[in-house]
């Protein structure tokens, strides 16, 4: 029994040397996140959008062709790492993710040890980046959207006196919080003292619009996920509050949220790299050939930033010269160089003309978009 | 005006904080047990109410009604699959399990019904009071809770000393040993207990979310163990004790949020808690337990 038993596992592992042997044209690329679980829309959209645009070069019929296995990681840094060996083992060349964020530190440190390309659909912090000089990042960095928030408002002049309501709990929400302050500061922008909430604590949010209406705020900057955003516009009408808001990314999504009264968003601004309601060509065709893919789902600003992970691989494979047959590091010095090179940009769904400097940060320029209606619209 | 707001909105919360808990105190007070579950018994209330009223338009008292019978069954199916079984074993294995049973309900809940937030839309028809021109408001949603709560603890403080189950409970509470030599069904009284517990869930569950309404798997959670928090506050077991102690605890919270700190809001909530237990460790209306040697 042991004997055949270990006959047949021998032909499987010399059958699998046969296959990774004859799959050796194309460039395989390996995404991570979580397509079940509480973060699910995140990873099931960055997978659907990856998978769209690996047909997509597949189909131009180049000399680079794709190949893409995505894992499920559940939004869980330990399933992440298995996620990534698993993806090693099949002969990952590069990987496009992780989606989340914490996954995606614990799944870098290793990427590091690997020197294995990463390139971060979405996982926005600070900390993604500083792991190592082969981690990139599509999605704008937590600080930058505080920054360009800040410039936004004070170039605008959207509000003299400005509320913050965020959430201690959340690096995301923190990161964007302190390069806001600072900027604001140095911008001479009057910020009130900012109102914090948790997670655990975000049942009642009523007295922290109650301590921005006292205090006289024309305008709440709001750089929290929708979920507490919707509490708090609903706050702020209950008390017949008359005041504007300002959200960053972490807002896209009130509009979907079941039973929400949207007509409290409306008039509500917010920097965000991706509508669907844009009316340019490559937007147009995308969420075209993702609603076909998806049975009619609208893509979010993640499947952009999944997109725009494949779209800018393949250029810069086209660019480095990148064949099926080098190896993981190989690739990931070549592409290192072609990212960080001063002529690399990349025209993608998410911004037009995106560069990437050493440290893996990306540098785009956000829309400002205000909800009319129901609707994003461009707000200049 | 500023601190009679603030003090306002304390006790709306602490209303709601109030009505859980007295599911809490009800349950422990009887069954001499910790249904951790019961938070999330108001969320499963919570969908039933949003499914039933926002989702289907059917009226809301009806709606609070079916969320009521779908509660109070889930409470005495929990009760006799999960808590029964142990009966008699060790309070830690039940404890354990009630936390299990909660972390299958917001499984279960995230499986069935997603785990993206809904917004619920109130349930309260009527409109708020304005005074003092308009510069304190008190939402209707905070004066139904109020009144729900009152009328809930009048209710029950009758039915346990009035009535024949509720003196039956009283005896189950004392000694089960010595109740059940009397001829009273403990099991039976045991599950109504959890019936009247769950039931007051759904309650809880439509009023907290009209006035705080995002609606997700996990709704339950917090509000149950601050709720729990509250029950000990004003001495679990006591019912008076329960109303007392969510309120206070509402105020509390609201009221360092406004004039110390919103990051310390939780920390000075459990500090006091901890005073609290320490000064008068049965809690405010706690009965003195005298334990003979």
């Amino acid at each position: 029994m042991k004997k055949a038993l270990s006959l047949v596992l021998t032909a499987a592992l010399a059958a699998s040397f046969v296959m990774s042997a004859s799959a050796a044209e194309v460039i395989k690329i390996g995404g991570i996140g979580p397509v079940t679980g509480p973060a699910g829309i995140y990873g099931s959209s960055v997978k659907n959008a990856m998978e769209i645009a690996v047909d997509e070069v597949n189909a131009m019929g180049g000399d680079i062709q794709f190949e893409l296995q995505f894992e499920d990681d559940t939004h869980d840094a330990e399933v992440s790492v298995n996620a990534y060996n698993t993806l090693k083992d099949w002969g990952m060349q590069i990987l496009g993710g992780t989606v989340t964020t914490n996954p995606c530190i614990a799944v870098g440190s290793e990427a590091v040890a690997d020197n294995m390309f990463l390139l971060t659909p979405s996982a926005s912090s600070q900390d993604v980046i500083d792991t190592g000089d082969n981690i990139f990042q599509v999605c704008f960095t937590d600080p930058n959207q505080g920054l360009a928030s800040a410039d936004y408002i004070s170039s605008q002049n959207l509000g003299t006196k400005i509320g913050v309501i965020y959430n201690s709990g959340d690096a995301y929400s923190t990161g964007i919080l302190n390069t806001f302050l600072a900027k604001a500061d140095e911008l001479g922008l009057d910020v009130l003292e900012p109102q914090a909430f948790t997670d655990d604590n975000s049942t009642d949010l009523t007295t922290q619009v109650q301590a921005c209406k006292d205090g006289g705020a024309d305008l709440i900057f709001l750089p929290i996920y929708y979920t507490p955003a919707s509490q708090i516009l609903k706050a702020a009408s209950d008390m017949d509050y008359e005041v504007k808001f300002f959200g960053v990314d972490g807002m896209d999504g009130i509009l979907d949220v079941e039973g929400f009264d949207t007509s409290l968003a409306e008039g509500v601004m917010l920097l965000t790299p991706f509508v669907a309601t844009a009316t340019d060509d490559a937007t147009v065709a995308f969420v075209e050939a993702y609603k076909e893919k998806t049975d009619g789902q609208i893509p979010n600003q993640f499947a952009a930033d999944g997109y725009d992970v494949v779209m800018a691989l393949y250029k810069a494979c086209t660019e480095a010269g990148i064949t099926a047959d080098m190896s993981a590091s190989d690739v990931c010095d070549a592409l290192k160089e072609v990212f960080t090179s001063d002529s690399f940009s990349v025209d993608g769904l998410t911004g037009s003309g995106m560069t990437w400097d050493a440290s893996g940060a990306v540098s785009k320029a956000p829309h400002g978009m205000v909800i009319e209606n129901g609707e994003y619209q461009p707000m200049d | 005006m500023q601190f009679l707001t603030y003090l306002v909105r304390g006790i709306s919360l602490g209303s709601v904080y109030a009505l859980i808990a007295l599911g809490y105190t009800m349950v422990y007070g009887i069954a001499r047990m910790l249904n951790f579950a019961h938070g999330d018994v108001i969320m499963v209330g919570g969908y039933v109410v949003f499914f039933a009223f926002c989702k289907s338009g059917i009226n809301p008292l009806l709606s609070i009604l079916i969320a009521m019978a779908a509660c109070t069954l889930l409470g005495m199916t929990i009760e006799k699959v999960a808590y029964k079984p142990l009966r008699g074993t060790p309070s830690l294995a039940v404890l354990i399990t009630a936390i299990g049973v909660s972390y299958f309900l917001q499984n279960g809940a995230m499986l069935l019904w997603k785990s993206d937030p809904k917004s619920f839309s109130s349930i309260v028809g009527i409109s708020g009071l304005n005074l003092f021109d308009g510069r304190l408001q008190i939402s209707a949603e905070t004066i139904v809770t109020i009144i729900t709560c009152i009328v809930i603890m009048i209710v029950l403080m009758w039915f346990v000393k009035k009535t024949k189950p509720g003196h039956a409970m009283q005896a189950v509470s004392e000694d089960r040993g010595a109740a059940q030599l009397m001829g009273i069904n403990v099991n039976g009284i045991i599950s109504l207990t959890f019936a009247i517990g769950s039931a007051l869930a759904a309650i809880a569950g439509a009023l907290l979310l009209s006035s705080y309404p995002t609606l997700m798997p996990t709704t339950g959670a917090m509000p149950g163990i601050k709720a729990f928090t509250a029950a000990v506050f004003g001495g679990i077991g006591s019912i008076p004790g329960a109303f007392l102690g969510g309120i206070l605890l509402g105020v509390i919270e609201n009221l360092s949020k406004a004039y110390i700190s919103t990051q310390l809001s939780d920390a000075i909530v459990f500090l006091v808690l901890i005073i609290i237990l320490l000064v008068k460790p049965t809690g405010l209306l706690g009965k003195k337990a005298t334990v003979k040697v």
